[in-house]
């Protein structure tokens, strides 16, 4: 785990890329001059040293100082801007975040679907590392990451309706995700995917195999989704709220699903979700996304139990239980997400933090607070001393909660 | 095996019940048409008795009119003259006016009195022109049109796209007058590539048979290449930014399979409807283009007829050219089901 975007220097060649465009040229110096007066201003970053920052990382998925941005009409949409993040084999990290605060984009980035057409590589600027078990992948040839994806990498997506072709049988689409890796022949590879379905708890597979998409119930379906996904043993199981188009009841099921399928591949996992109720169960370890960025992370149980940024806090208390009623939401965040164009400068959630002057000297709203430890793997990027955030922690947020 | 059967019975059913629309279909529009030349004269204001009297030769005597209007059974009410038309269809009819007599055969579509000849030979004979330029034109079409639409989808905003989409909107503009004349100067007078000739048949010599329509077929696939060209980008665009495609290329999939494969395949429904109404009209005559290039075909016909106020002619032309499209349609909505599996269930 590590995180200093501050240090990271940016591989030469990349740079030269993003510098092409003249916008991009004039978007990294005015990123260099933030920098620098970061820099100036003395980072107090109590962090572990960046590791180089250079070399292939020793975790299974490293992202380091993660952009994606899009060249827009209006502007450029920051989606993702400067994400670090880390995850081991077997371990599985929950991405929350309120709509638009990039975590689609982030899985995306990471599957590299943001440069898979001609087309969308002439509308995606990125730039940072992803490293997938020692490739990097930002950096490489578009047609390598597509080897990889489907083999190494899979991804559930959040609508399994749209997110299957109509026009082919459920079983067509598996064999087809079977065989774009695996040289075997069609029948071969029916087999395997009515094996899929079976294990991913479809009932009578191999008649269920010839069916359509909108002849499956919407728990079913993702289901097929699943069995599709992991149909080549994937290391990397990304999946994109993978329930919320579902109902309570097949939620938990699908989750179950999840779980026990990781616990038999031994895949790394990354499940985003607004739902937080939805990690609790599932992560190791969380991390919480606002505006593209990461203001929170580290082992989920202390996160839960000792959150460190009053946007969690905020989260945790828009969390509905199902000890209470579902419309008895205490804390709820109030104000709308921020503009992904014109972020709101120093920290991006100050026109909603509740908190926003208790740091002296109006630095909430001047400078971007980074990252910084809070203990072991647990990091929180706020103004706030560590003493007054936990102090309003246990006195004003955790007795209403 | 319930679930074979499942899936099996709609798809015939489904055609079925497609087939007996068709006819049905059919029967309405034949009933209207018919129902409008029956009214087309009354409108004009002519009686039956001038209507009788363009059947006879120049100075016909009463006794002659009401002999072929009891004969045509022009006082007869609509019905009846539509029922007598569809009989007439199965059973042929026997005309007798005057001194003349004539017996119109199975499949009598009408007999025009002013020219002494049946309507169905004639459309017949001139049929496999119409068809020969329909055909040939719509494979070029359908090969430049969509094709050009799925590179423009592919690269938009790139010099072929801007290029094509332009050529594509002046094809869509220019009229057939005009892109006909131009290669008809350049390619026949100009440089004498392609001699103008009378159809050759294409058993007769397929190379004779290419050589004459080529032209032809350019002309007319030019408009509709355009049209398709600009239909399946549109299409491609829209079926490129869908789930599926996303989901496609997250297998690894290599992108011209994730176009091809799950782009295209879905792009294609709405091409393939407009497609059957294109072609369906077609078959009824491509009245311009045989105009430009002399080309005897149905729609030469229709114009001929058209001019000449010869109106079992003119209904023949609309019956037939009504029966293409029911039948286009038909066949596109059998093409339907095979390509979407939800329109078999619906
Ligand atoms: N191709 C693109 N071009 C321009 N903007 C984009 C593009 N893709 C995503 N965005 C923008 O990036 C932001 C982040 O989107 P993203 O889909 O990652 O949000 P999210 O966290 O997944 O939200 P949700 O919970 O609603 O799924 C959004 O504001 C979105 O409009
Ligand atoms: S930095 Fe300031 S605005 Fe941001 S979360 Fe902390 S207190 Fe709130
Ligand atoms: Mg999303």
């Amino acid at each position: 785990m590590t995180d200093s975007s501050e240090n990271q220097t940016e591989p030469a060649a990349k740079a030269g890329k993003a510098a092409k465009a003249g916008k991009a040229d004039k978007a990294a110096k005015a990123e260099k001059a933030v920098k620098a007066e970061k820099a100036a201003k003395g980072s107090e970053a109590a962090q572990p040293a960046a590791a180089g920052a250079a070399g292939p990382p020793t975790a299974f998925l490293e992202v380091r100082d993660l952009k994606v941005h899009f060249p827009t009409d209006d502007g450029i949409v920051k989606s993702v801007d400067g994400l670090t993040f880390s995850l081991e084999k077997g371990k599985t990290l929950g991405v929350v975040g309120e709509s638009g605060s990039g975590k689609s984009v982030t899985s995306l980035a990471v599957m590299g679907l943001h440069r898979a057409s001609r087309q969308q590589r002439s509308k995606v600027r990125m730039s940072g590392e992803i490293w997938l078990d020692g490739k990097e992948l930002v950096g490489a040839d578009p047609d390598e990451v597509r080897r990889l994806r489907g083999r190494e990498m899979a991804m559930i997506f959040q609508d399994p309706l749209s997110a299957l072709h109509p026009f082919y049988t459920v079983g067509q689409q598996i064999v087809e995700a079977y065989r774009v890796h695996h040289d075997v022949d069609k029948k071969t590879a029916r087999k395997r995917a009515v094996e899929m379905l079976d294990r991913v708890g479809i009932p009578q597979p191999d008649k269920r195999v010839d069916d359509h998409p909108h002849q499956f119930s919407g728990g079913m379906r993702q289901r097929a989704m699943i069995a599709m996904a992991l149909v080549n043993n994937p290391e990397l199981l990304i999946a994109d709220e993978p329930t919320t188009a579902l109902d309570v009841t097949v939620q938990a099921q699908i989750l179950d699903l999840i779980r026990d399928l990781q616990k038999e591949f031994g895949s790394a996992v990354i499940i985003i979700t607004h739902d937080l109720g939805v990690v609790a169960e599932l992560a190791d370890d969380l991390l919480v996304m606002y505006g593209g960025r990461c203001i929170e992370r580290g082992p989920a149980a202390e996160v839960f139990s000792a959150p460190q940024h009053p946007y969690t806090w905020g989260l945790l208390g828009s969390m509905p239980r199902i000890d209470r009623d579902q419309t008895d939401r205490l804390i709820p965040v109030k104000g709308s997400p921020p503009s992904l164009i014109n972020v709101p400068s120093g920290c991006a959630f100050n026109p909603r933090c509740p908190y926003a002057d208790v740091p002296k000297d109006d630095v909430t709203r001047t400078v971007r607070p980074e990252l910084r430890q809070v203990a072991g793997g647990h990091f929180s990027a706020c103004h706030m001393t560590q003493e007054e955030r936990e102090r309003i922690w246990t006195e004003e947020i955790a007795p209403r909660l | 095996m319930a679930r074979g059967h499942r899936r099996r019975i709609p798809v015939f059913s489904y055609i079925i019940r497609r087939l007996i629309s068709a006819v049905i279909l059919l029967l309405i529009v034949s009933a209207v048409t018919f129902g409008i030349f029956f009214l087309l004269p009354k409108l004009a204001g002519q009686t039956t008795d001038q209507l009788a009297q363009q059947y006879i030769g120049k100075a016909p005597t009463p006794a002659d009119i009401a002999a072929v209007k009891k004969n045509l059974g022009l006082d007869k009410p609509v019905y009846e003259q539509y029922w007598d038309f569809l009989k007439g269809i199965f059973v042929g009819v026997d005309y007798k006016f005057g001194p003349e007599a004539a017996r119109c055969n199975v499949p009598c579509f009408g007999y025009s009195f002013k020219t002494h000849i049946e309507v169905w030979p004639e459309i017949q004979s001139r049929l496999p022109v119409t068809m020969s330029l329909a055909f040939g034109a719509a494979v070029v079409w359908l090969v430049s049109g969509i094709s050009t639409g799925v590179i423009s989808a592919l690269r938009p905003g790139s010099i072929f796209d801007r290029l094509s989409m332009g050529v594509a909107l002046a094809g869509v503009s220019l009229p057939m007058f005009f892109t006909g004349a131009l290669a008809l100067a350049l390619f026949t007078y100009q440089w004498p590539i392609f001699e103008r000739s009378d159809y050759i048949p294409l058993f007769e010599n397929p190379f004779l048979w290419a050589r004459t329509l080529v032209l032809p077929w350019v002309t007319l696939a030019f408009l509709y290449s355009a049209l398709y060209a600009r239909l399946t980008r549109a299409g491609m665009m829209e079926t490129l930014g869908e789930d599926y495609i996303r989901t496609a290329r997250a297998k690894g999939l290599h992108e011209r399979k994730v176009v091809v494969r799950h782009g295209l395949r879905a792009a294609l429904t709405p091409i393939i409807t407009v497609f059957g109404m294109d072609l369906g009209l077609l078959l009824g005559g491509a009245l311009i283009t045989e105009q430009v290039f002399s080309l005897q075909g149905v729609g030469a016909f229709a114009v001929q007829a058209i001019t000449d106020n010869d109106l079992p002619k003119v209904l023949g032309v609309t019956l037939l050219a009504a029966f293409f499209i029911v039948l286009c349609n038909l066949v596109v909505d059998v093409l339907y089901a095979a390509v979407d599996p939800r329109v078999r269930l619906s």
